[in-house]
């Protein structure tokens, strides 16, 4: 379902100095680098898996990701996803998929939660009737309906992640990404969002890559992890072979933590 | 074909939701009206100073600048360039268009309409308590009719395709944003000279003879001098028809060239804040 190969992406970042002199002569001869985000990451995907996509702060998984959405365009490498090219036909293929930034918003934020999902079935061109058995249906798992009249300035973190990942499943995409989506949140709403991805998976049979920092939600979701490190794909498997490797009685943040220190990440 | 069309739905839905969102700020339109109305005085006064203390015959009769000059704080939403999106700004600087990139729109298109339903709501707030007002004033001030239905048919017609034109030139000030990571510097520049080519300084009747080649090569005084002259009177219809044509002119080919900016800028986008 998902195919990536050997992607490598580069940014140019100007560097600041601080002397004022220095700072003057970037002026007119600005000094940049090359930033690599990604050096060489592959793997594959099947449908209807869970994939706890992991690694440290600056590792590359956000880039990763909004390559794989078609936001980015990768310096080199390959990624096709159902078939397609992201960034090649990005209208076509963003059309089937959902996609949640845990530290953005994807709502309208001084309109009620429901005039921006009036506003997403126009943008999908999701069928009336279609369109409302996806929002019945949402509405009653994550249990939404005291929300959709409020404007989304007024609802606290949780119950907007909450519309956010609801608004991303309107048009029923056969892959959802997750970007951080239980970032800042208390129990209670970790676990209905980990029971709300995992029931959509089951019955919907939506595949999920999903990057977190919180190894509560690899354990809860997913047997597969994907790791990355300095832009490069170090491992990808089973979490219980990671839990083989290092001594059993760790807790999987720590084995995480270990493994960041072993690779030097 | 039916593509397109549904391409067209959502748009319609955009721009009736930021419609609504403007229409919330009632405060601001009418804080902004009552700046207008006094701003419109002052500036009423200071040219009953200009043509008093001035023997020769001006170009343009004092009566017909009261009329521009009233039309101008009515619909100063549709026409000036530091009226701003800080949405698009804050999409650009700080990564949220993310969002705006994984969803099946044309970006250009529903920025567009976006920044043509911010104007038109905020018009729609503040020019009717000014029209009427300055409606009712006694004489030399007040705002009259158009000499004819004709001249405003045209005045109507000139100033939407005004509006376009203007929300074309201004998504260059957001493109540019993709390279300068600051919304002032551009805003500041196009915001000057814009304003002073399009007459919104000095009148453009009252302008030298070469500055008015200028202004006339230009695409800025088709946003809002065209059609306030021919609101007045000062513009005929014939030149009206002329106009027309060339703001066509200006939209297609500023709307073609902001499409390929905006695309180029896309292919080299950062994600800013990770």
């Amino acid at each position: 379902m998902i195919e990536v190969l050997h992607l490598r992406k580069q940014f140019k970042v100007y560097e600041r100095k601080e002397r004022l002199r220095d700072a003057f002569s970037s002026f007119f001869f600005p000094k940049w680098k090359w930033v690599h985000a990604l050096e060489d990451v592959s793997f594959h995907i099947n449908p209807g898996e869970i994939i706890g996509y992991i690694g440290p702060n600056g590792a590359g998984k956000s880039t990763t990701l909004k390559i794989m959405s078609g936001i980015l365009l990768p310096t080199s490498g390959t990624c096709k996803v159902m078939g397609m090219i992201p960034w090649k036909n990005r209208i076509e293929y963003v059309r089937q998929i959902g996609v949640v930034f845990g530290q953005r918003s994807q709502l309208w934020w001084d309109v009620p939660v429901l005039d921006s999902f009036l506003l997403l079935k126009e943008i999908y061109r999701i069928e009336e009737k279609r369109y409302k058995t996806s929002l019945s249906r949402l509405v009653d798992i994550l249990q939404l309906q005291d929300l959709l009249p409020k404007p989304v300035r007024q609802l606290s973190l949780g119950q907007r992640i909450k519309c956010e990942i609801a608004a991303s499943l309107l048009h029923q995409p056969s892959i959802l990404f997750l970007d951080e989506p239980t970032i800042g949140l208390d129990a209670v709403a970790k676990i209905a969002i980990r029971k709300f991805i995992q029931r959509i998976n089951d019955e919907n049979k939506v595949t999920v890559i999903l990057t977190t920092h919180d190894m509560h939600d690899i354990e809860a979701l997913t047997n597969r992890v994907i790791l990355i490190g300095k832009g490069r794909t170090l491992f990808d498997g089973n979490v219980s072979l990671l839990k083989e490797k290092y001594t059993t009685d760790h807790s999987i943040e720590e084995i995480i933590a270990q493994v960041y220190t072993e690779y030097e990440i | 074909m039916k593509y397109r069309q549904s391409y067209v739905r959502s748009y319609i839905a955009y721009f009736f939701l930021q419609i609504k969102q403007g229409l919330q700020y009632r405060t601001a339109a009418f804080a902004g009206a009552i700046t207008q109305f006094c701003w419109g005085f002052m500036l009423l006064f200071i040219f009953q100073a200009f043509y008093q203390s001035n023997v020769q015959a001006q170009p343009i009769s004092y009566t017909q600048i009261v009329q521009i000059l009233w039309l101008q704080q009515a619909f100063l939403a549709f026409f000036v360039l530091w009226f701003r999106d800080n949405d698009i700004f804050t999409m650009i600087l700080t990564g949220s268009i993310a969002y705006e990139l994984c969803r099946p729109i044309h970006l250009y298109s529903f920025w567009f309409v976006k920044l043509i339903s911010a104007r038109l709501s905020s018009a729609s707030l503040r020019s009717i308590p000014i029209l009427l007002v300055a409606a009712f004033l006694p004489a030399p001030y007040s705002l009259n009719f158009p000499p004819t239905t004709e001249h405003f048919v045209y005045f109507f017609l000139t100033l939407f395709l005004g509006l376009i034109l203007l929300v074309a030139i201004s998504m260059f000030v957001y493109i540019s944003t993709f390279y300068t990571y600051s919304a002032v510097g551009s805003m500041l520049l196009f915001a000057v000279f814009g304003e002073f080519f399009a007459g919104l300084i000095i009148p453009v009747p009252l302008m030298p003879l070469w500055l008015q080649k200028i202004v006339y090569a230009l695409p800025f005084r088709y946003t809002c001098d065209v059609p306030f002259r021919i609101y007045a009177g000062h513009i005929g219809i014939p030149e009206a028809i002329v106009s027309i044509y060339i703001q066509l002119g200006w939209i297609l080919f500023l709307v073609v060239l902001g499409r390929y900016f905006l695309q180029k800028s896309l292919q080299k986008v950062v994600v800013h804040g990770g």
